[in-house]
């Protein structure tokens, strides 16, 4: 087998499998922070048990965040060693400043904060919490910079066979970084949220620890709300820039063929990718499309079809993952605003409850397939318009690939096994009672 | 001096505090199967390790990610021609990181014997890799002008890489031991400062076997003896040594500590100094060589990165310096059950 396809498969293993922690660490840590804050302030014991509760997955969480984001930084080196050259002026730089700006910082205290409760004031171990979190967002900040200069290159110039930093400002400012970022740490939050409000929701079911379940479902809700409207205006301003950035990806994603003007959205279709057509199109939205992509019903949109064979994405994963993402979009307002319009009589709707409770792993689907479509939709390009992944990959035999795409497989099952099994054991427990610090 | 000559020792140097740091939780790591005799010295031994394994470990993804901003070229030709050895690194890194963190997670004896494996292997393997792959650098990579790698996994096995590996074992087994005594009393503590002293001979030897290896097998002693004043820096690190077993007759463990650390500083440096300006060497051919000079990003990348690290770096060392203070007490029996971390 060839290192290319391989390699591939493991770089969207291991990032995948790492992005199914970073994002309840990026929200929960703010959850956190602010339950702490308030057993500080008030001295209501419920908010520590509730801070200690929901720590715990914090913790676990965490633990797989680190182990399998240390790989993602050298496989950039190992698999693809082209790539690294090419670019490692620009990206090399992004990666390096997010590991002295954040990851130093997060990890450090983090081991304060899980030992220090007796070593710390209060309010200073509650602040402690406040720059995990800080430190978290930022951490996203700097690889989601360093991931849009993939997906949009700029403030470059090509210097001596590569491509080298010509606009320091420009890359960290692009908008594209910023809706990129905006979009994922909204993610991150209502998927943080829904899993507190699902765990929640279990309990109350059972009416195990009322008042502690409540509150905790009521703050989850607040933040899910918030951030699951904010989400569906923001994705939409992302989709419109990407019309400008990566037309071939906005064609893939919803599986337009022809350049026309009032292009449609179709409610239902089947891409048929040898043919280039669509095998099924089922209620379609005229001018939609344009609509979505230039705010103007009779814009012009360019088709699958006007783009080169070798410059275009595959249409069927991106147009999928689209869907999938959209509808979960929407849902997550629906379920919110009900969970607004029940919030003081949540007992009274236990199928409101369980609904919440099966709902936990819909984020991370939704998460998953944005990924998706960014990364499935940007090929045949490692970075867009300048380096196809083609010429990216290592020089190294496919076999080492294949041995260690294995070797992934299976250590990141198993962990993913235990690690998602304890958080399970203890979501099932429920709060234990706690000492306060002296 | 040159741009390109600071961010060859800063790349140095990154190196060099990683192994100090994280090198003793690799040796205390190592060490526990030996040292523990109960399930509280485990608990005791994994806890001395709890707050600062990451913390530790961020220093080789800074290492990593500035041999990639700073020396592209070296980042991508030296990852990939080390793949086998790398992801094995990878892979006992991920193992020890989840054993640390998960062994207090539940009570039973699979579960705590599994993650206590993972904890060995997953500090050991590590402590010999990278002996062994940065004794292969000091002796030269064999790969091509097109940065191809023509060898395998077992190619670094060389009587020389592996000697390599036993010393970063040596030295990292030492400063674990050393930890150990600053961080525990009573029988652990014993065992423990007896294991460093008889450590101590060991890595004597094995200092003073590899420093004549390398004037067969490595081309380091160029630049020594091209200015003969850089072997005082030879001399000041065997003194460093000495000062180790000096303070564990002492009982003075701190200072045994900061002189194992710093020992392990002038090893990595013994090498770096000797390698400069090589970076990655051919063994095929010296015109392949990566050096910091033909491998460098450009000039506005490196301003802005040592701008990046002149403002981090001491912002790090100052909270992570802090962090280790807030943590100085010895660890016991008591003082682990007023505790929920682990
Ligand atoms: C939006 C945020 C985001 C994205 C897109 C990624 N990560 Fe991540 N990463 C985090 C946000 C994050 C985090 C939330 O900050 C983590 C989780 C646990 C932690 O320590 O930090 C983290 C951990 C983490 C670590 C371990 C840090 C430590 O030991 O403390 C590394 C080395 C990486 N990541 C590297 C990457 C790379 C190379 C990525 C791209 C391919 C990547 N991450 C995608
Ligand atoms: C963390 C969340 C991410 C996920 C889940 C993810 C997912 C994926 C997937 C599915 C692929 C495979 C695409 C294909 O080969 O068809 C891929 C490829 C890739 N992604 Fe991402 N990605 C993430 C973030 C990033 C970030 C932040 C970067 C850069 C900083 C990045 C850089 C790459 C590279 C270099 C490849 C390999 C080359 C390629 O196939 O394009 N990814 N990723
Ligand atoms: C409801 C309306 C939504 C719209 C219109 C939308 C739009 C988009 C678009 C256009 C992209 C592709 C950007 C690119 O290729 O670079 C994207 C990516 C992504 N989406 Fe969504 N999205 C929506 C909801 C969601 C939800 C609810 C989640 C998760 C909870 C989510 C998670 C992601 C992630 C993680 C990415 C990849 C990162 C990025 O490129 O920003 N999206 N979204």
């Amino acid at each position: 087998m060839d290192a290319l396809l391989l390699s591939r498969l493991q770089f969207a293993a291991a990032t995948m499998f790492h992005f199914l922690f970073v994002p309840l660490t990026l929200g929960l840590s703010f959850l956190l922070a602010y339950m702490e804050t308030q057993y500080v302030r008030t001295g209501d014991e419920t908010y520590l048990r509730m801070t200690k509760f929901w720590g715990k997955f914090f913790i676990i969480n965490f633990a797989l965040g680190i182990v399998t984001g240390i790989t993602l930084e050298f496989q950039f080196g190992t698999n693809w060693s082209r790539y690294s050259s090419y670019v490692g002026d620009i990206f090399g730089s992004l990666l390096a400043i997010e590991a002295t700006a954040s990851f130093f910082l997060e990890s450090t205290l983090i081991g304060v904060w899980i030992f220090g409760w007796n070593k710390l004031s209060k309010k200073a171990h509650a602040a402690v919490m406040w720059l995990i979190a800080g430190a978290g967002t930022l951490s996203g900040v700097w690889i989601l910079i360093a991931n849009a200069w993939m997906q949009h290159p700029v403030g470059y110039v090509i210097r001596n066979g590569r491509a080298e930093l010509d606009d320091f400002m420009a890359v960290i400012t692009q908008k594209f970084a910023i809706l990129e970022f905006f979009h994922t740490i909204a993610a991150a939050y209502i998927l943080s949220a829904f899993f507190v409000m699902g765990i929640s929701a279990y309990h109350l079911l059972k009416k195990n620890n009322i008042d502690f379940f409540t509150r905790s479902f009521r703050i989850a809700l607040v933040f899910g709300l918030v951030f699951s409207f904010f989400e569906i205006a923001e994705g939409h301003l992302h989709g419109a820039d990407l019309a400008e950035a990566q037309p071939a990806k906005v064609a893939a994603m919803d599986a337009h063929w022809e350049t026309e003007t009032r292009a449609p959205i179709f409610m239902f279709a089947i891409p048929d990718e040898k043919n280039e057509r669509n095998l099924v199109e089922i209620f379609p939205i005229p001018g939609m499309l344009s609509f979505m992509a230039y705010h103007d019903f009779n814009a012009e949109v360019k088709g699958l079809k006007d783009f080169p064979l070798d410059e275009r994405p595959p249409v069927l994963i991106p147009f999928v993952s689209f869907k999938i993402m959209v509808m979960l979009g929407f849902y997550f307002g629906f379920a919110t605003i009900l969970g607004w319009i029940y919030r003081n009589r949540l007992l009274e709707k236990p199928w409101y409850l369980k609904m919440m409770l099966l709902s936990i792993p819909l984020p991370y689907i939704a998460i998953e397939m944005g990924w998706v479509l960014a990364e499935v939709g940007r090929q045949p390009w490692i970075v867009y318009g300048l380096m196809k992944t083609s010429d990216a990959v290592s020089p190294i035999a496919g076999s080492q690939v294949m041995i260690s795409l294995i070797a992934f497989f299976v250590v990141y099952g198993l962990l993913g096994l235990i690690g998602f099994w304890l958080m399970f054991n203890h979501a099932r427990k429920g709060p234990a009672e706690v000492i306060a610090p002296s | 001096m040159e741009l390109q000559t600071i961010w060859f020792f800063v790349w140095g140097l990154l190196w060099a505090v990683f192994f100090m740091l994280d090198g003793f939780n690799f040796g205390i790591g190592s060490l526990m199967p030996f040292l523990a005799k109960k399930e509280m010295d485990k608990k005791i031994m994994v806890r001395a390790m709890g707050p600062f394994w990451d913390g530790n470990e961020v220093w080789l993804l800074t290492a990593g990610g500035v041999t990639f901003a700073a020396f592209p070229d070296v980042y991508a030709v030296m990852f990939s021609s080390l793949y086998a050895a790398l992801m094995l690194v990878l892979f006992s890194l991920i193992v020890r990181g989840v054993g640390i963190e998960f062994r207090g997670k539940l009570d039973t004896p699979a579960w705590k014997r599994l993650w206590d494996t993972c904890i060995f292997i997953g500090s050991a393997a590590p402590a010999i890799l990278f002996g062994v792959a940065f004794a292969n650098i000091f002796r030269g990579i064999p790969f091509d002008g097109e940065g191809i790698y023509h060898g395998t996994l077992l190619t670094l096995l060389n009587p020389y890489g592996l000697l390599g590996g036993v010393l970063f074992l040596c030295l990292f087994l030492l400063h674990g031991a050393n930890m150990l005594a600053c961080k525990t009393k009573g029988v652990l503590h014993h065992s423990a400062v007896r294991t460093a002293n008889r450590l101590w001979p060991v890595t004597l030897v094995v200092t003073v076997v590899f420093l004549i290896a390398s004037w067969f097998a490595t081309d380091l002693y160029d630049n020594y003896l091209a200015s003969p004043v850089l072997f005082l820096f030879i001399l000041l690190t065997a003194l460093f040594l000495v000062g180790v077993k000096i303070f564990l007759v002492k009982n003075s463990f701190i200072k045994a500590w900061t002189a194992s650390a710093l020992t392990i500083v002038g090893a990595t440096f013994f090498g770096i100094i000797g390698l400069f300006p090589n970076m990655f060497p051919s063994s095929i051919n010296a015109d392949f060589s990566l050096t910091a000079f033909n491998a460098s990003s450009s000039p506005m990348t490196l301003k802005i990165m040592l701008g990046v690290v002149i403002i981090f770096v001491p912002a790090i060392i100052a909270y992570q310096s802090w962090a280790y203070r807030l943590f100085k007490d010895k660890i016991t029996e008591e003082s682990l059950a007023h505790e929920e971390g682990y």
